[in-house]
């Protein structure tokens, strides 16, 4: 099979875009696979191009000089061939042989219809983002419960507010920005309701000094929510959701120090729309089979492990972005100008970044993960969260599995971690295979120790006709590219 | 073996909480042994949690394998009588062979002759479309199997190891580093990577594919390998496929001595939906790296069989090892070489299907006597005798 190109970056995000850029730019050919239809990633996620003039985004974005930069960049190689972007693609699987990596993907942009596309190169480069945590609670299956990162995608992808009247929570800065964008699109949001007390960031003030963009930005949007008249509820939470076809109504709770609903505190609040997030799981799907190490990342997960040059333990495989650890785009941008830095170092030609400007991006890599450490102390997941869960609160919502089953398991079986859990009681075997209740099923029965997804060997679902097309094709051509 | 002197007090350590171990664990305690079950990770974590739940008389050819199957299909009912069938959902779907060719079907039915002979129930099929109605046309026919069952592996452990707790079995977490010997040579106890020591008049190897190892740290070794295998589990769908549908040359895989890729397409619905797909066979060591050629191909026999699936999404894939023994045959009964050995392991794809039988087989040789219809006397094929030379060394 020969190679596609000297680098496979998987992600196109701020992370993988820097990353991409940065090879281009020292001479690499790269190919650039995203699932989404435009690069940008969450973060710089836009309407499509033909609607951009309609809905404006601007407002809630940052940064946008710099992916208008890489935008650009990209172009430009594409154009002189030596950038394959593979947009709408979708990964299942990648191998590592003695050569390489193949990146296995199908290609959906004329969806339902799927084509096998496998991308070969002799260095891979994972930068696939994370996806917000959830704790479950009573009601939070309903319809018009969301992800803020779910709100956040609605307004940046389509100009589109999920609700009315909406009641935010969970823990984390993220929460700020999407109250002041549904803010200042005439949402009423009538809570913001943040798990960790106002005091919380006072305890390390060093990284936050250090980061007065920091400030300036978090000061931006307490002027937006202060001028809607939106306020935010240091150390509650959203314990409960009603409605009967869907979401009318939540539970507003006064948090105990160990994060438990303190009693006698509830009050009923009316939406017709919720947002929750409780910080965000890395998506390690793709970095987990082919054996890097992890580690603790000080936030409730486990991340991949990387040097200072963002190599992982696995040779010839480098990571970028918050599967390393979560902490905002400037880190990720930082992170991928490193990585393929070490790539160009690697494959033999000079870092086009230079001295300078490399040792620049590893100052800011430096500084913005203390920032994110200290966010993490900051805004930890509730040791007490488990006690707004009653025991017909479902978890997993594939497969149904109550937090009454979860609990069983652990009791009667000795259930320890969420793969257990997962055998026992089916919790995580369904369309998601544990994404969304896996960090819950984790915080509940392991709550001390980093979540490590389970091995995940197919990263999305596959239809088995274009594998079996595969096998056919295989037969035919003695293992040519399947294209 | 002279193990049971005082049987009310004899001390049985269990190594492995798998499928095999639990169920020595379950039968061992109901026979009123002091049983302890060690293992280094929880109930059925390894190979019981990578296989498929199969219960089979179908892929046997009469002989010792079928004999243990046969006792051990009657056990999983008994089983389920006693712990409840719906606690590790016992299904009685029954199995389908489908044969390819016209000539594939005459040795289907040659083998499924032998197979009643032997005692197992056969229906011959001509219209399989009757039983699957959406298995792919122009199928010549097949033979039907109405023993053949599904548990769900790691719940059964856990419900087998519950009961035997509850019949005083006790579990521990902890490695097993090596074997206590007395003055005779006899095992008194084990001892654990940690240090400690657990009296024992037996130590039980069901190991699974640590138990060429554990035999080694025991002084009585056995050759167990593993053989990899995946399985491809689809998106949940409302029921499409009845039976456990497979196709004839599967019995030629599972008694095969291959080193390379073999694959035979395995196709069977689930209660939770989803519908699970195998069977590979690899000798590869414990290589647990992903082979997409190996994916590929079981979606390719099986979008053949049920065309339906080529529209349905595959949704995740695990593999395992199956641990197998050079003959293919499960080592069962105690070791000549280190008196108080017994060893239940080696059942490659099958160890579920047999863990009833081995449990019952293990404590008939730990009491003396026959147990729930285990005679130590009816299953001498599968002692570990078989491996070594006259004067008791390793062939």
């Amino acid at each position: 099979m020969g190679e596609t190109a000297d680098l496979v970056v998987v992600g196109a995000g701020p992370a993988g875009l820097a990353a991409a850029v940065t090879a281009l730019a020292g001479g690499l050919s790269v190919a650039l696979v995203d699932s989404g239809t435009a690069v940008g990633g969450q973060y710089w996620r836009h309407p499509p191009d033909h609607a951009r003039p309609a809905i404006p985004t601007a407002d809630l974005h940052h940064g946008l000089r710099e992916y208008r930069a890489l935008r650009r960049a990209l172009s430009t190689a594409r154009a002189r061939g030596r950038l394959d972007l593979r947009l709408a693609h979708h990964v299942w699987s990648v191998t590592r042989d003695d050569d390489g990596f193949t990146v296995h993907s199908v290609d959906r942009r004329r969806a339902p219809e799927e084509t096998a596309v496998a991308l070969r190169a002799p260095r891979l480069l994972v930068a696939t983002g994370a996806y917000d945590r959830q704790l479950p609670f009573p009601g939070w299956d309903l319809p018009g419960v969301l992800t803020v990162g779910g709100l956040q995608a609605l307004l940046k992808g389509g100009g589109v507010a999920a609700g009315r009247r909406v009641a935010l929570g969970g823990t984390g800065p993220f929460l700020l920005p999407v109250a002041a964008g549904l803010a200042s699109r005439g949402v009423e949001v009538v809570a913001v309701c943040e798990a960790a007390g106002p005091s919380a960031w006072l305890r390390q003030p060093g990284p936050l000094l250090r980061n007065p963009a920091k400030w300036a930005e978090g000061a931006r949007y307490g002027l937006t929510l202060a001028r809607h008249g939106v306020r935010l509820h240091p150390r509650t939470a959203i314990v409960a959701a009603g409605g009967t076809d869907r979401v009318s109504s939540v539970r507003i709770a006064s948090l105990a120090p160990d994060g438990s609903p303190r009693p006698g505190t509830e009050r009923r609040v009316e939406v017709d729309a919720v947002g929750v997030g409780w910080g965000f799981t890395p998506q390690l799907d793709l970095l987990v089979p082919l054996g890097c190490h992890l580690t603790d990342s000080g936030d409730g997960s486990a991340v991949v492990a990387v040097d200072t040059g963002q190599r992982t333990t696995v040779p010839g495989l480098y990571a970028a972005g918050e599967v390393c650890g979560v902490g905002g785009a400037r880190l990720s941008l930082a992170e991928g100008r490193l990585a393929a830095g070490s790539v160009l170092a690697d494959h033999g030609a000079a870092p086009v970044p230079g001295r300078r400007r490399l040792a620049a991006a590893r100052a800011t890599v430096a500084g913005q993960r203390a920032f994110a450490r200290a966010m993490a102390r900051a805004h930890p997941i509730p040791p007490g969260w488990a006690k707004w869960l009653t025991d017909d609160t479902v978890l997993c919502r594939c497969e149904e599995v109550t937090a009454g089953a979860v609990r069983a398991a652990r009791a009667d079986c000795g259930a320890s971690d969420h793969r257990q859990v997962k055998q026992l009681t089916r919790a995580g075997m369904g369309w998601c295979q544990g994404r969304i209740c896996g960090p819950a099923v984790h915080c509940l029965v392991a709550p001390h120790r980093p979540y490590a997804p389970t091995e995940r060997l197919i990263a999305t679902p596959v239809t088995l006709g274009v594998l079996a097309d595969l096998d056919d094709a295989g037969e035919n051509t003695e293992g040519a590219a399947h294209e | 073996m002279t193990l049971h002197r005082g049987v009310s007090a004899l001390k049985v350590v269990v190594v492995g909480a798998g499928a095999v171990g639990a169920a020595c664990a379950f039968h061992a305690a109901s026979a009123g042994l002091d049983v302890t079950v060690v293992d280094r990770g929880p109930v059925g974590a390894g190979t019981t949690s990578r296989g498929e739940g199969n219960v089979l008389l179908s892929d046997k050819e009469p002989g010792p394998e079928l004999d243990l199957a046969r006792l051990s299909r009657a056990l999983w009912d008994e089983a389920g009588d006693e712990l409840g069938a719906a606690s590790f959902e016992l299904e009685p779907k029954g199995g389908l062979v489908v044969a390819s060719t016209g000539e594939g079907l005459a040795a289907l039915g040659e083998f499924a002759a032998r197979q009643a002979r032997a005692g197992v129930r056969v229906e011959r099929v001509d219209d399989v479309r009757k039983l699957e109605p959406h298995i792919a046309p122009g199928v010549p026919g097949g033979v039907h199997y109405p023993q053949d069952a599904q548990v769900q592996p790691v719940l059964a452990a856990a419900a087998l190891l519950r009961a035997a707790v509850e019949r005083g079995a006790r579990t521990r977490t902890a490695e097993v580093a090596a074997a206590v010997a007395g003055r005779n040579g006899e095992v008194t106890g084990v001892r654990t990577a940690a240090g400690e020591t657990l009296p024992a008049d037996a130590v039980v190897n069901a190991a699974g594919t640590w138990g060429g190892e554990l035999g080694r740290r025991l002084g009585a070794p056995v050759e167990v390998l593993p053989r990899r295998g995946f399985v491809l589990v689809t998106e949940p769908l409302p029921p499409m496929v009845r039976h456990k549908v497979y196709s004839a040359d599967y019995v030629a895989g599972v008694a095969s001595s291959d080193a390379g890729l073999e694959t035979s397409c395995v196709v069977e619905g689930t209660r939770g939906g989803t519908i699970l797909i195998g069977a590979s066979r690899e000798r590869v060591g414990f290589d647990t790296t992903m082979n997409p050629a190996v994916v590929t191909r079981l979606a390719a026999q099986a979008c053949r069989l049920f065309p339906f699936l080529r529209n349905t999404h595959l949704i995740r894939t695990y593999r395992g090892f199956r641990p197998y023994c050079p003959d293919h045959l499960p080592v069962v009964g105690p070791d000549p070489r280190a008196p108080g050995v017994v060893h239940a392991c080696g059942h490659e794809g099958a160890g579920i299907g047999l863990a009833p039988a081995t449990g019952a087989l293990v404590t008939a040789h730990l009491l003396g006597r026959p147990w729930r219809g285990a005679d130590p006397a009816a299953h001498t094929a599968l002692l570990p005798d078989r491996f070594l030379t006259p004067k008791g060394a390793a062939q």
